[in-house]
């Protein structure tokens, strides 16, 4: 029995039209998303990978192509029902964080845990990634590779059905890369929580159920990895 | 404790960050408020109180003078159809010999019911007591005249009353409906220390001019739904045989007419000026507001990116406006209580209205409130629409330049003359060339305001030059209690230091045209007359046909009759004569109304021989004493008025009420002028806060960042001074327009000075609220803006 898909997308094209040039950021890209399994993105810069999953979280529409979650039709869906979609079901990681620069990080996740059905708390999801002693720190008295993990705290603490994560370990070291992919990993594991990410760091591929390798905004191959690897494991 | 959502935080802790510019914008709303409810609530309260002055006091409703009736018409009189109480009484002009004053004085003596009060034109005893019956001597006189003197009750007046001196004790001070405006006859303006009302028991008066068991003059008020042009007819019908001068209603009374006027002007000022700065205020906070919720694009993104519904972050981005407008008409309503307290105190001096009082009206509040609330949301809610319309992925991004080509100051080969820091400032006003146009609008409203503000003075001005130094070329204009002979020329000019002697003749007439009619003294001057002479707005200097009417712009429109249509007059002395005469001249004069005739035609109206009802003199300006004395020792002076005295007290009296209003207006203007360039810079700062730390960071100086920044605003602030010359110029017509009345037309000129302040004015207010937003940039924490990701 194969695993159910919760999210279908079928020929998702995106085209950026400026001025005279037009920019196909997707061509015809089919990409089904399986209850319970992390996906990784890779490719190059410029491939087509946030397209894909700003797509996917209801950030953006296609050009053309379908989009399902479970059964629902997302793509004649409007502005109000893509709201509810991603409030109820997407947790996201943006590629720049964009976290309200007047709310501390504790605020930033309340922000999201206060529309949220099954939250866990703000403190829980900041111990999570280690912040748990800059609660009260406004985004810019944070460092960079901080306000990331707020960003990644603030997409958990809602305990979404899929979590979309664009870049989560940009900006940070080894270690704390590390902690955060432990933070994702978990909660996809312990939570059935369907996740992809995005990273350029090969290594982390393996870490994945599936590899999905993108290029000039087409998928280019797909690989299933017979077994997840472990945490430790992995270095770059 | 109240646990407040995350979004409420950023809401509140937002509000505080932009507490400067909510605040600038809120002062608009402030101003605009305050405005409305003090002009707007002033003429309400001025509106009211005339309503309540009249009724209590029973101003009457028609009025007719006459030469001699027996009191036993008065029965008569009362039968009339419509009509509801009749006051018969004894009115007389008689010389005051006033000791401390140069020139004689003149009184308008009015019997008053020896006990009770007069059923109609009641008089409010404000100082001292009422004429008690019995006590011969007993003269109230009225307040003007009794503070303008420095008079104490108990002091002795005398008189000339019918040719005998009568000294008279000053037992109270009043004011009444009736003679609210009292001008000496001949003036255009009060003269209260040389001219007073003196109300005397009519048991006094009346014998005192052989008026026993007769009257001269009624007043009568009309019963509910009365047909007042059926009262005036049957008036003048019964009133004819005793010399009846034609009987008028309220529109035609000075007093009323003349505080009517007041009230008309007040009323189009007190709903104008708010209006405009309404509207200007409605203008600014879509624009501003629009503006500030602009630079949250991606905070929108980010919050719709989120979960976050459309409506829960428009209103939470409208909390901006609703907090500026909300704080603004609290502020606007405070300033309205205390302007209001003292633009009713002013006025209370001047309009003498005893129940006068300021009350702060809460619907004007609500209002200005809610005309404001409607345009900040409006604002608010389009740039909130345009962001949420967006994708959020593509909201939270931000906005990338409109374009990259080279804009039109570039190709046209400017670009290489000027520098890297100059080529910046253009490209960003030519990347977004309306919102640059809009916001040069916004300060040019602030200079338009201060146009309209300064210009009257200019147009007052050339209104007094024209009227004092081009029209009346007089020293002294003196008008005799009667007709006299022509020979009184010959008189006049023997008095040492007259130089010149001009007679005039003036009678008192009925301009009628087709169903339109108008009563006015008629002017005759003599053709060749150097002294009085007839000025239109432009200069221009009318010579007096020899044949035919000129009329007052004014009054032409009145009557309807444009040059060579033919008038009726009807003269209301001596032998009421009917003459048909064709309009010969239309001036567009500036002060009163008037209508002249060559004098020697208006002799032949009034089928009476060479006389004069007064004269113009010139003097030699050394003996002025003398002629004064000279003069005022002359039974037959009524009046001698000097130009230059009228002069002073008209401008005193617009100076004072002018003043505040040009208070308000550059308050009001600086305030628009710093709301449109601060938010305009902070906006600027705030969206290209990264690229000018960048700029700090590489090298640049504090100084050279904020050139970049202020010189956009600059070339806005500059663009924007011609631009508000010409709305204001528009404005100022539309004011003079408005104001326009039977009392002054105030020209439509703009003095170079107007222009000069006004420049100033938005320069010092441009750079105050750069001023401002220096201090930010400089103190800006590079690290911070450079770290933080938006
Ligand atoms: N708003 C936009 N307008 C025009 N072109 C865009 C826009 N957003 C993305 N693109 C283009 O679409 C293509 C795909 O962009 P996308 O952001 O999906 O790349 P990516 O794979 O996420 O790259 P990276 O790894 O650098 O984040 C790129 O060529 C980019 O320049
Ligand atoms: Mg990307």
């Amino acid at each position: 029995m194969s695993p159910e898909v919760v999210v279908r997308a079928r020929n998702l094209s995106k085209v950026y039209e400026m001025g005279e040039v037009e920019v196909r950021a997707l061509r015809d890209v089919d990409l089904d998303l399986y209850s319970g399994e992390l996906a990784v993105l890779l490719g190059a810069s410029g491939s087509g990978k946030s397209t894909l999953l700003n797509i996917v979280g209801g950030l953006d529409r296609p050009t053309s192509g379908t989009l399902h979650y479970h059964d629902r039709d997302l793509s004649e869906a409007d502005d109000e029902e893509l709201t509810m979609y991603r409030r109820r079901h997407v947790g996201f990681v943006f590629q720049l964080y964009n976290l309200i620069p007047s709310l501390t990080a504790r605020e930033n996740v309340s922000l999201v845990s206060e529309i949220a059905s099954n939250p866990m708390t703000p403190e829980e999801a900041l111990t999570l990634v280690g912040l748990g002693d800059r609660l009260d720190h406004f985004p810019a008295q944070l460092s960079g590779g901080e306000q990331q993990r707020v960003a990644i705290a603030r997409a958990v603490t809602k305990q979404p059905d899929v979590l979309l994560c664009d870049e989560p370990t940009g900006a940070l070291d080894a270690e704390t890369g590390k902690l955060v992919l432990g933070v994702i990993d978990q909660v996809n594991r312990e939570t059935g929580t369907t996740t992809a990410i995005i990273t350029h760091n090969v290594a982390i591929g393996g870490l994945g159920d599936r590899v999905i390798r993108m290029s000039s905004g087409e998928i280019a191959d797909i690989t299933i990895n017979e077994k997840r690897a472990d945490l430790a494991g992995i270095s770059w | 404790m109240i646990r407040l959502r995350a979004l409420d935080r950023k809401m509140l802790r937002e509000l505080w960050r932009l507490r400067g510019q909510l605040l600038s914008i809120g002062l608009v709303v402030a101003t605009a408020v305050t405005t409305l409810v003090t002009m707007r609530g002033t003429y309400e309260a001025l509106v009211r109180a005339r309503g309540e002055y009249y009724r209590d006091y029973r101003l009457a409703d028609v009025w007719s003078s006459l030469e001699r009736a027996p009191n036993s018409l008065e029965s008569r009189l009362e039968n009339i159809a419509g009509v509801a109480d009749v006051e018969t009484r004894v009115t007389w002009y008689a010389t005051l010999d006033l000791p401390w004053l140069e020139a004689p004085g003149q009184g308008l003596f009015v019997s008053v019911p020896e006990s009770g009060r007069a059923e109609v034109d009641d008089i409010m005893v404000r100082i001292g007591r009422y004429v008690r019956p019995g006590r011969a001597n007993e003269v109230m006189v009225s307040e003007a005249f009794f503070l303008a003197n420095g008079l104490v009750l108990g002091d002795t007046i005398r008189a000339v009353l019918n040719g005998v001196r009568r000294d008279m004790e000053v037992v109270g001070a009043a004011i009444s409906p009736t003679h609210s405006y009292s001008v000496p006859p001949g003036a255009l303006y009060p003269d209260d220390e040389r001219y007073g009302l003196f109300w005397m028991s009519e048991a006094v008066l009346g014998p005192n001019l052989d008026m026993e068991d007769g009257f001269n003059e009624v007043a009568v008020t009309l019963a509910p739904g009365a047909n007042e042009v059926a009262v005036i007819r049957e008036l003048d019908r019964i009133l004819d045989p005793y010399g009846g001068l034609g009987a008028y209603g309220r529109e035609d009374q000075l007093s009323y007419k003349i505080l009517n006027d007041e009230l008309e002007s007040n009323r189009t000022m007190g709903t104008a000026f708010p209006m405009v700065f309404l509207g200007v205020a409605a203008f600014l906070l879509n624009l501003v507001l629009g503006r500030l919720i602009s630079t949250q694009r991606t905070e929108i993104g980010s919050l719709k990116a989120i979960g976050y519904t459309n409506r829960e972050v428009g209103l939470h981005f409208l909390s901006y406006s609703v907090a500026a407008v909300g704080l603004g008409t609290l502020l606007g309503a405070l300033g309205g209580v205390w302007a209001g307290d003292a633009m009713v105190g002013q006025y209370e001096e001047y309009f003498k209205l005893p129940t006068l009082q300021y009350r702060l009206s809460w619907s004007l509040v609500l209002i200005g409130g809610g005309i404001s609330l409607l345009a900040a949301v409006l604002g608010g809610s389009g740039a909130v629409r345009r962001a949420t319309r967006l994708a959020p992925a593509e909201a939270m991004r931000p906005e990338p330049p409109a374009r990259f080509a080279p804009g039109i100051v570039e190709r046209a080969g400017v670009g290489e003359v000027v520098s890297t820091g100059t080529r910046l400032i253009l490209r960003n006003l030519e990347r977004r060339p309306v919102r640059a146009a809009l916001s040069s609008l916004g300060v040019a409203f602030s200079v338009a305001i201060l146009v309209i503000g300064m210009f009257m003075f200019d147009g007052i001005d050339l209104m007094m030059d024209l009227q004092f130094r081009v029209a009346q070329r007089e020293d002294l204009t003196v008008a005799f209690n009667r007709e006299l002979g022509i020979d009184v020329r010959h008189e006049l000019a023997r008095v040492p230091g007259v130089t010149s002697v001009e007679p005039f003749v003036m009678i008192p007439a009925r301009l009628r045209s087709g169903h339109r009619e108008r009563e006015i003294p008629i002017t005759g001057l003599e053709v060749d007359g150097r002294l009085r002479r007839i000025v239109s707005e432009d200069g221009r200097v009318h010579p007096l046909p020899m044949s035919g009417l000129v009329l007052s712009r004014m009054l032409a429109d009145r009557l309807d009759v444009s040059r060579g249509d033919t008038v009726t007059v009807v003269a209301l002395t001596g032998l009421r004569q009917t003459e048909l005469y064709p309009v010969t001249d239309i001036v567009d004069d500036l002060l009163g109304v008037a209508a002249y005739l060559n004098v020697n035609e208006l002799r032949r109206l009034t089928r009476e021989g060479l006389r004069a009802s007064g004269a113009f003199l010139l003097t030699d300006g050394v003996r002025d004493e003398d002629v004064n004395a000279e003069l005022k020792r002359a039974p037959a002076v009524a009046s001698v008025v000097s130009p230059a005295t009228m002069l002073e007290s008209f401008q005193d009296q617009l100076d004072d009420s002018l003043l505040i209003a040009v208070f308000f207006i550059v308050g009001f203007a600086s305030v628009i002028s710093v709301a449109v360039i601060y938010n305009g810079t902070r906006i600027a700062l705030s969206e290209r806060g990264r690229e000018l730390a960048s700029l700090r960071v590489l090298g640049f100086t504090r100084r050279e960042v904020a050139t970049l920044l202020f010189g956009e605003q600059a070339v806005i602030t500059i663009f924007a001074i011609p631009i508000g010359w010409g709305i204001g110029y528009g404005l100022a017509y539309l004011v003079v327009q408005a104001l326009a009345s039977e009392t002054y037309r105030i020209p439509l000129v703009v003095s170079m000075q107007t222009y000069t302040w006004t420049t100033a004015i938005t320069l010092v207010a441009a750079a105050a609220s750069a001023a401002l937003v220096r201090r930010r940039l400089d103190r800006m924490d590079l690290i911070a803006v450079l770290k933080t990701r938006e």
